[in-house]
């Protein structure tokens, strides 16, 4: 099954502070194509710098993470190139504000793929219309509602058909009768076999859409299963603790 | 030769024939056309020059201040010429920002083109310079007021660096600054007009010329302020209606 590996994770450490403060000490983990890992934990876990250390947001200490096969952390790698296949949807949605919904779309594609304005501007509104935002096109994201944003933002990921998207707590700036539209589509992508990183607090989530869930904290995984014995029979302490507090 | 007082109060007759003479008499009204011309190029040659060292040193100082940290993990050349350029911005907003720019002037006139008598080239180098350290701080300041998180999706997508600046920031940043650049380039205007002192004919130094050749002051020196006035409030005009415009995002 090795072929299938998309992302391996070999030693990942972040230090800040001269090696004090230890973000990521020492992760190792793999994902498959299509699978849809949850990653959970407490607040400073190092969940968030993990996600974000993927596509290279945040530069690792040391360690090393393949992407398709391929030393990302190497120097010599163009990490633009391997970026335009890691979609990447943020807790503060991160649409371009001076950009209409459409050209936050198409912009990526047509610089970076060469695509056509046409070609690109009839995936976005396909894309738009699968969300329900079809009619949105020409907004300005400072005219749309949290939820609508972040639906956006997920649609604007897909536009560069990445192989991978990653999700940083893409509904904890939510209010909460809004979390519900933005989970249904990443549930449908799920559905589809795209393959998702998502680093988040809703248990709901992990444990209806996920096919593995991790549990972090001081840095390190600490426990990892499938979602039904994560949630049923979970082993370390600390995660009986942590799953007490949030269930 | 009547004194300012007596000026305004003389019949409207005699204050046009005043005007006559200030302006028509040996076709004087020329050199106020000359004066106001140099003034719009040296203004407009040094906002362009100043518009782009704006950029460039703002992006560096910017790129510097988000960036030195990770490019020291991944190494490489790209950390030690970035930490180069910045210390060269430094270097030149202190002496810039630190000295009048009337020395400025003076010395870029007397001392670096010292073989050169076009005092409107001249000018246009010693203000752009000049000007190039206020934008570029105005600049930065804008830069840094853009949410990191714009900077963080256009890398996420695949923009480098210079495509996220320039498709994602730097129309942001603009926006932000504009109220500011505005009053930089108000400012700018107004500062050419100690030009004269290297000899250029701009719109100050011609109304002083013919208020020496007539010994008329009040005439001409108004006739100067008016017309900066009037610049000034066509730049403002025009600003406000850019910046109208660029609020659309905004709704």
């Amino acid at each position: 099954m090795t072929d299938n590996v998309l992302i391996k994770v070999e030693d990942l450490k972040k230090h800040y502070n001269g090696g004090n403060v230890k973000a990521l000490d020492g992760i190792n983990c793999e994902i498959q194509k299509g699978e849809v890992v949850v990653i959970v934990g407490p607040s400073g876990s190092g969940k968030s710098t993990l996600l974000r250390s993927l596509n290279l947001l945040e530069i690792p200490t040391s360690g090393r993470i393949f992407f398709e096969g391929v030393d990302i952390t190497d120097k010599k790698v163009n990490i633009n190139q391997h970026r335009q296949k890691m979609g990447m949807v943020f807790q503060h949605f991160n649409l371009f504000s001076n950009m209409t919904v459409l050209k936050n779309m198409t912009k990526a594609p047509m610089t970076l793929l060469k695509m056509s304005k046409e070609e690109a501007e009839a995936k976005a509104l396909e894309l738009l219309d699968r969300v329900g935002l079809k009619d949105r096109a020409d907004a300005y994201p400072s005219q749309l509602s949290g939820g609508q944003k972040q639906r956006v933002a997920i649609v604007r990921a897909l536009c560069m058909n990445p192989d991978v998207l990653l999700f940083d707590e893409p509904t904890s700036a939510l209010d909460p009768e809004m979390v519900g539209e933005v989970l249904d589509v990443m549930k449908s992508l799920a559905h589809e076999g795209m393959t998702m990183v998502v680093v988040t607090h809703e248990m709901g989530f992990a444990r209806e859409v996920g096919t593995r869930v991790i549990f972090m904290d001081e840095g390190r995984i600490i426990e990892e299963n499938n979602p039904n014995d994560f949630f049923e029979n979970p082993q370390n302490p600390r995660l009986k603790d942590f799953l007490s507090k949030v269930l | 030769m009547t004194s300012v007082l007596l000026s305004i109060g003389t019949p409207l007759t005699e204050f046009i024939d005043d005007l006559k003479f200030v302006f028509i008499e040996k076709d004087r009204y020329l050199q106020l056309l000359t004066g106001f011309l140099n003034t719009l190029k040296i203004t407009a040659g040094a906002l362009f020059i100043g518009v782009i060292i704006g950029i460039v040193i703002a992006a560096v100082r910017t790129s510097y201040d988000k960036n030195r940290e990770s490019m020291k993990l991944r190494g490489g050349l790209g950390y030690y010429v970035l930490g180069i350029l910045n210390a060269v911005c430094k270097v030149y907003l202190t002496i810039i920002r630190g000295t009048p720019v009337v020395v400025q002037l003076m010395i870029s006139y007397f001392v670096i083109f010292a073989a050169s008598d076009n005092g409107v080239l001249v000018g246009i180098f010693a203000f752009g310079i000049n000007s190039g350290a206020y934008v570029a701080e105005i600049f930065r300041a804008g830069i840094m007021s853009v949410d990191n998180g714009q900077f963080e999706a256009g890398r996420s997508l695949g923009f480098n660096y210079f495509q996220t600046m320039r498709y994602v920031v730097i129309p942001q940043m603009f926006k932000a600054v504009l109220p500011t650049l505005c009053n930089e380039f108000i400012a700018l205007l107004k500062e050419t007009s100690v030009a004269g002192y290297v000899g250029v004919i701009d719109l100050t130094k011609a109304g002083n010329v013919i208020a020496g050749r007539t010994f008329q002051y009040f005439i001409p020196l108004i006739t100067v302020a008016l017309i900066y006035l009037v610049m000034v409030m066509i730049l403002s005009w025009l600003v406000g209606r850019l910046e109208r415009r660029l609020r659309k995002s905004d709704r």
